[in-house]
């Protein structure tokens, strides 16, 4: 009750605070008067009189304090007070406060742009679904070795009935997907999945249904399909009669029985699913067997959804031993296989995977930057604390307590750091979507790779931005409060260059600033260097000039013989264009996702070592493939049409191949056999690279497309653009058949390039962020530099006077900048070693210690540590010597 | 070692006691009738002899305080030379918490006094 009116009684006091000052200072200045009155009346003399009444009743200014302090609502007026003087602060030096906002909205933005990327694609990439953080991946193993296989439906049933721990677990099979639209076929991405899924993720479609659980099974018997909105909303312009309308995909009409909620873009990182289907329509859309009842057909990739409180280690081990059972039941399909659960941060089968790396590395780079810009918004505000300690002094003589400085500087911090907070904000706002444009994109496929600016990141980033307000703000305010009262109003006492302990702070910030830059700058030089190092590597075949699609034939229903008569005619009919040289089917294009077929082989008097088996990946490929990816035939010839299914089984090495299993001899009129069929070596292949610029040479062959698999991807060697091609490719196949559409069209070049995309990024990334690192550091060296010498103008002017001469100054003062930055450079070299192992995965022909890289970050820092230095040496040296003493 | 209060004082005025001053206050007014800062002030000093040294100052937050408290009320009226002056006068709560704080003040006291010939027989 008296809490409640004393609370009343300072709101009202807080409301008229203006009339009870003056109430206030009035009765005081009453009470003074009454006192020296009485003093006079005492004998004093009148001046007397006055003084005592002075000394008798205690500081004024401090009486009137408490007396606010008491009246009001102190905390928030205290608050009010300090915000609206930090407010005036920044005014006053509008120069250094705009730089120091600017560098924390950098730092701060950086940061949360980065946790939103982490947060949107890999600790919660799929928007709508629930129960995310119980949800993992999950791969086959193939004798423990992770990352390869996938699961087989059989398995999976047998999963779903053994498993305790889990909730559910879901099928999740990508595939693209020809689309017809009325005469038009069109290539786009969706999904197998098992007849659960919507429900497991707890997404309910906007229309229609989700699967019945009876739409698992059956051959093909469910041509049912939920689409994506945006399929709905662009194909279908919203038609809200859309449900039961039929879609053609991959040939066969699909009943719509559903539509996906806006924002859902289904379970596979960084691509926006257009459409789902049952797994029971899996032989149409992953083609070419019915792989439900086949327990060696491993092609499901998938999610586990665990109980709450079941650890992931528990659920691993349950996961294991029913793998373990399965081993034993069924020995001839799963022998070595096992099941493995991964977080999908490191879902093996999708871009989370691809991207981890390069996320790790933004993320340590963008701290590194905050902590830059901490250290160089802290640097600034010593300097400009330095510049307020007579204003400090005054407030602490005149009875403000050090706690109330502290809170004073704690809140101008907090001031600078709420803006450049709400700044932060908005740049990581607009860079959310930063990541897809830097990723190459690709035909047919929506990237989606969106940051989240959900309440957690904002919630770090308050974090953040708290622990640097914190970093910053504490280092000037504990140097204001140690203000020594007596000495500091005494005089400002005359500054020398160096020797000066209050300098040790900020000189210590510039060394982290400058070892941090440097850390950062060797980072930027190592993935620069390996990423030319790359680009200059030859893949071994041409990558201008030859261009590389595929034609689904599978999807759309076609027989081996009509594959074979079609492709025959098609290239019959593309070598007859001008503009184009020649053309090629292959089953694998050298790069690309798919993987190429391997087998064990034997050669005629080549023996192996019992243990080792001898398995080699080859390819599958038409006549004139060589030619036509510009891979020079050594020894022998290519494939011709000649070489069909009666002719007799050839086979055309590579030279690593060559050297290994004949021992530099000409293989050609050799054996080898492969999957117990021998066939005649006819040519020696010049080696080429394979899935990587990085792989290492290793042996590979060839094999004609008509004696083993038939292949659906098309290389076409012309000089013409990868546009105009498309547009002849489209017109010459429509015209052989309008169900069939050709896949993205791209250069060699680019299906190069998108391999090193991730690289790119990287280095993009540390490239701008190590340019903007070394801006900070030279700015907090030219801070504290030219600081140092407008302190000292006094002590450099009596050089002058005393006949030093300008080298002289110029090399006093450098030498001081350039001790700092060597001190930096020594501190990032030894962080440096250690942490650029860190990246070595991403490193290409260069070692984590390349001497180049640290050379060229060594000289770039020393520059701009020099120019910073020389300024404000140049400033000092041209100090009027006159002006300096007299001043 | 003996009590510090057992020492002679070293000065010959003493500080306000923490929170006495309240008591005082309330005390004066209760006996004087209103009175304005500046009376109150020598009032106190009166009555302790010229013993207490009273930073006057502090005075007149405690004023506030006690006003928050709602144990004493003021007014603008006008003084003995005719000035314009704030007049303190004592409420009714006021006077319930002078007793409630007389009778504590009492057994502080009693009890400091025990400590006190407890102390002087030990040295």
């Amino acid at each position: 009750m008296t809490r409640l009116r004393v609370l009343l009684c300072r709101l009202t006091g807080w409301l008229r605070k203006g009339s009870l000052e003056r109430d206030l200072d009035e009765e005081l200045h009453f009470h003074l008067q009454l006192e020296t009155a009485e003093n006079v009346r005492k004998g004093m003399t009148s001046a007397q009189a006055r003084t005592s009444a002075l000394r008798r009743f205690g500081g004024v200014a401090q009486v009137k304090e408490t007396y606010r302090e008491a009246h009001g609502l102190p905390a928030i007026q205290l608050l009010w007070q300090d915000v609206r003087f930090g407010f005036r602060m920044m005014r006053r030096s509008p120069g250094l406060s705009l730089l120091v906002i600017l560098c924390l909205t950098l730092g701060i933005g950086a940061n949360a742009a980065v946790f939103s990327w982490i947060e949107g694609i890999l600790l919660r990439p799929f928007p709508l679904v629930a129960h995310q953080e119980r949800m993992m991946a999950m791969a086959g193993t193939n004798r423990g070795v992770a990352g390869l296989d996938d699961l087989s439906w059989p398995d999976f049933v047998d999963l779903q009935k053994n498993c305790t721990l889990f909730d559910t677990f879901i099928v999740d099979r990508i595939m693209g997907v020809t689309l017809a639209i009325g005469e038009r076929a069109q290539r786009t991405t969706g999904s197998v999945v098992s007849a659960n899924y919507f429900r497991a993720l707890g997404v309910r479609p906007v229309l229609g249904r989700g699967f019945e659980p009876g739409e698992d099974f059956g051959r093909n018997a469910h041509p049912v399909t939920v689409i994506g909105y945006r399929m709905w909303q662009d194909r279908f312009r919203g038609d809200p009669g859309i449900i039961g309308k039929t879609q053609m995909l991959n040939g066969m009409p699909h009943t719509i029985v559903g539509v996906a909620p806006e924002g859902f873009y289904g379970t596979f990182v960084g691509w926006a699913m257009q459409f789902w289907v049952p797994t029971s329509m899996q032989e149409r859309f992953d083609p070419p067997t019915y792989k439900l009842e086949d327990r060696g057909a491993r092609w499901i990739e998938g999610f586990a959804i665990l109980k709450p409180g079941v650890t992931p280690a528990q659920a691993q081990a349950e996961i294991s031993a029913v793998a373990k059972r399965l081993e034993v039941d069924y020995p001839a399909t799963n022998r070595g296989c096992g099941i493995q659960l991964f977080p999908l941060w490191k879902t093996p089968f999708n871009n989370a995977g691809a991207l981890l790396p390069t996320l790790g590395i933004a993320l340590a780079v963008v701290v590194s930057v905050l902590l830059i810009a901490c250290a160089n918004v802290s640097n600034l505000l010593l300097v400009r604390a330095f510049g307020r300690r007579h204003e400090m002094t005054v407030r602490l003589a005149v009875g403000a307590g050090r706690g109330r400085l502290l809170k004073q500087l704690l809140t101008e911090g907090t001031i600078l750091a709420i803006i450049s907070a709400i700044g932060g904000m908005a740049m990581a706002h607009w860079c959310r979507n930063l990541l897809a444009l830097l990723l190459p994109a690709r035909a047919g496929v929506t990237m989606t790779l969106p940051g989240e600016l959900d309440w957690r990141v904002l919630a770090l980033s308050a974090g953040v931005c708290l622990i640097s307000t914190l970093l910053f703000g504490l280092a000037p305010a504990i140097q204001a409060s140690k203000i020594d009262l007596v000495s500091s109003l005494k005089a400002d006492s005359a500054g020398v260059v160096g020797g000066r302990r209050r300098a040790a702070a900020r000189s210590s910030l510039v060394v982290v600033q400058v070892a941090l830059s440097f850390v950062l700058l060797v980072g930027a030089a190592l993935l620069l260097e390996s990423l030319r190092g790359m680009q200059n590597t030859s893949p071994g075949f041409s990558t201008r000039g030859v261009l590389t699609t595929g034609i689904d034939f599978r999807s759309a229903g076609y027989n081996a013989q009509r594959i074979k008569t079609f492709q025959d005619e098609l290239i019959d009919r593309l070598q007859g264009l001008g503009g184009l040289q020649s053309a090629a089917f292959a089953r694998t294009t050298p790069f690309s996702y798919g993987s190429y077929s391997s087998a064990e082989i034997a050669v005629d008097g080549y023996e192996t070592a019992p243990d080792r088996q001898l398995t080699v990946e080859y390819n599958e490929v038409g006549p004139g493939y060589l030619a036509t990816m510009g891979i020079p035939v050594v020894s022998g010839r290519e494939f011709t049409r000649a070489d069909n299914e009666t002719a007799p089984l050839v086979a055309v090495v590579n030279e690593a191949m060559a050297a290994q299993y004949w021992r530099g001899q000409d293989p050609v009129g050799g054996r080898l056999q492969v999957k117990r069929r021998w066939m005649r070596v006819v040519g020696v292949a010049k080696m080429s690279k394979y899935r990587s610029l990085r792989e290492t040479p290793k042996p590979f062959f060839y094999v004609p497309m008509r004696q083993s698999a038939l292949g659906q991807a098309l290389e076409v060697r012309t000089p013409l653009g990868p546009e105009t091609i498309a547009k002849v490719l489209a017109r010459e196949i429509h015209k052989l058949d309008a169900n069939l559409a050709p896949s993205e069209v791209i250069t060699m070049q680019e299906q190069v390039d998108r391999t090193t995309a991730v690289q790119r990024v990287a280095v993009t990334m540390l490239g701008v962020f190590g340019g903007l690192a070394l801006l900070l550091a030279a700015i907090g060296l030219y801070g504290v530099m030219s600081y140092t010498v407008s302190q000292s103008t006094r002590e450099l002017g009596l050089r002058m006077a005393l006949g030093a001469g300008v080298p002289h100054l110029l090399r006093q003062v450098m030498s001081q900048g350039m001790a700092l930055t060597a001190g930096g450079l020594a501190l990032g070299a030894v962080a440096s070693v250690a942490l650029t192992r860190l990246i070595v995965g991403m490193l290409y022909g260069v070692t984590p210690r390349d001497p180049l890289a640290f050379g060229v970050a060594f000289v770039a820092m020393t520059m701009a540590a020099g120019i910073a230095c020389f300024l404000p040496a140049w400033r000092a040296a041209r100090t009027d010597p006159v002006r300096a003493l007299r001043d | 070692m003996a009590h510090p209060l057992a020492h002679p004082m070293a000065k010959e005025k003493t500080d306000v006691l923490h929170g006495s001053l309240a008591f005082m206050v309330l005390r004066t007014l209760d006996t004087l009738g209103p009175q304005h800062g500046w009376g109150i002030a020598r009032r106190i000093e009166q009555i302790s002899g010229d013993a207490l040294e009273l930073n006057q100052g502090t005075l007149y937050p405690a004023l506030l305080r006690l006003q928050q408290m709602g144990w004493i009320a003021s007014k603008w009226g006008s003084s003995e030379n005719h000035r314009r002056a704030k007049f303190y006068s004592i409420t009714r709560a006021g006077r319930k918490q002078l007793a409630a704080e007389a009778e504590n003040w009492e057994r502080i006291s009693g009890i400091l006094a025990r400590f006190r010939s407890q102390a002087g027989e030990a040295s």
